[in-house]
């Protein structure tokens, strides 16, 4: 048996057996990413909805840094964050870094700008094809504002989609504030770097797998959510 | 005549917009009172959605004035409704769209629930009352439209070409429900490219040309006579483009 696929059969018996440290791996994963995501659409979705329906001085600008920061490098947001927690940082007394917290904040704000970016032109063309129509009603920009977001709930909710898969994958930003400490910061896409160092793949094979699964999981939700919405929208 | 105080008679004085350096609406003075349907007619671009936006309040005029006599102080936007050419449609069903635009009037529940079951029996959608609204045909679209308007109860009810997308027998519904509304005290005043409907529903019509009003008579009149050269000729079936 090559030592390739000797070690693919390795990989799906960790997965099929439930492997306590691939569980780990990947609870954490899912915590820091889902809670990133979380925080960034609580905080992208009202900016991006902002951008979208008002107008005030510097708007034209925060949509410009928005969209650039969309294609943020991981690793620089990392080192950002590094460097606001490091122990000479600003924000280094509260000893936050190489923590889960740490990885939230730094994928928190490597998504915030592809949350409020993507929620910005949702709403906006949302507010496009109702504007008219919902002043007519008597409700402004204010009044609007719920009314956009319900009606375009199933595009914001790709729009997290987007944003999870982005936190999900990406191993730039987590490896610099986290460390890849074993049982305390190790994540799928830092222990695969670090298992593939190793020369060891069983384990990044497996974590590899489950990668691909929720990747495969967060697109067959956009197109659910895609179904849905034309479904019950007529979108 | 719906609501406390009638806010008409509606008076547009010398009232300019322009935009990009042109005059779209180019000084039309004119005044609507009570009880009449008013249809307003003319070429493409002569600026007859334009003229009903105004009115409604959606667009503020370059220059004139556009006073609701009646109001004496108030919003008059609250008296208002407009129903326009392309029906729009929030992504929920037939219900919720018309219960919505009542929760914006602060209306409670149980008032928006009986105006909504009365303007849905009457406008024929009951039927299709949980159905979503974005999946309705075009012509159930505009009659949720009306009914949503209708729930409104408007002293006032603009309509911009409401009929301009659907087959005749859509036309016709749309038709009978805003005879009734009128019956029942609505103002209407409309836009319209169809000259038959104009014909079947105006009590006066306006004939705009260019952003300027070139007759403003009793349809009777307008349609026996008219008494400008250009509104003749668009009564022909001519080609007004170079004029």
């Amino acid at each position: 048996m090559s030592p390739l696929v000797e070690a693919l059969w390795q990989a799906a018996a960790l997965i099929l057996h439930a492997d306590s440290d691939l569980a780990e791996i990947v609870g954490l994963s899912l915590a820091v990413s889902l809670g990133a995501t979380a925080l960034a659409a609580l905080v992208g979705m009202p900016i991006g909805a902002m951008a979208a329906l008002f107008r005030f001085p510097g708007r034209r600008a925060l949509v410009v840094l928005l969209d650039a920061l969309m294609g943020l490098p991981p690793v620089v947001a990392g080192l950002f964050v590094y460097l606001i927690l490091s122990r000479s940082g600003p924000l280094g007394f509260l000893g936050l870094l190489y923590s889960p917290l740490a990885m939230v904040i730094a994928q928190f704000i490597l998504i915030l700008p592809i949350v409020a970016a993507l929620s910005r032109q949702v709403v906006e063309d949302h507010w496009r094809e109702y504007e008219e129509q919902l002043r007519s009603l008597g409700a402004g920009p204010g009044r609007a504002l719920p009314t956009l977001l319900w009606d375009g709930r199933f595009s914001l909710f790709t729009v997290v989609l987007a944003g999870f898969g982005r936190a999900i994958a990406e191993v730039g930003a987590v490896m610099i504030v986290g460390g890849n400490i074993a049982h305390v910061t190790r994540t799928m896409t830092t222990t695969i770097a670090l298992e593939v160092n190793k020369g060891q793949l069983a384990l990044a094979m497996a974590l590899g797998i489950i990668l691909i699964a929720l990747a495969v999981s967060v697109n067959g939700s956009v197109h659910a959510a895609k179904h849905v919405a034309q479904r019950w929208g007529g979108q | 005549m719906h609501g406390p105080q009638p806010i008409l008679p509606l008076e547009l004085r010398e009232v300019v917009l322009a935009l990009g350096g042109r005059r779209l609406i180019d000084g039309i003075s004119c005044r609507f009172a009570a009880g009449l349907k008013t249809v307003i007619i003319g070429p493409n671009g002569a600026g007859k959605s334009l003229f009903l936006r105004l009115c409604h309040g959606l667009i503020r005029p370059t220059a004139g004035e556009i006073v609701w006599h009646g109001a004496a102080g108030r919003d008059p936007a609250s008296a208002q409704a407009m129903v326009f050419q392309r029906p729009v449609m929030l992504r929920r069903s037939a219900v919720a769209n018309i219960e919505y635009a009542l929760s914006l009037q602060g209306l409670g529940r149980r008032l928006r629930r009986e105006r909504v079951a009365e303007v849905l029996a009457r406008t024929g959608l009951s039927e299709i009352a949980d159905r979503p609204a974005r999946v309705l045909s075009g012509g159930e679209q505009q009659k949720l439209a009306l009914a949503r308007a209708w729930a409104l109860r408007p002293q006032v009810l603009f309509l911009d070409e409401p009929t301009s997308s659907l087959d005749p027998g859509a036309s016709h519904a749309i038709e009978e429900i805003v005879r009734t509304l009128h019956a029942e005290g609505t103002r209407i005043i409309m836009t319209t490219h169809d000259l038959g409907q104009a014909r079947r529903l105006a009590d006066e019509v306006v004939f705009l040309h260019h952003g300027r009003i070139v007759e403003h008579a009793p349809a009777p009149a307008f349609f026996d006579g008219p008494a400008s050269p250009l509104a003749a000729a668009f009564l022909r079936g001519e080609l007004l483009w170079r004029e």
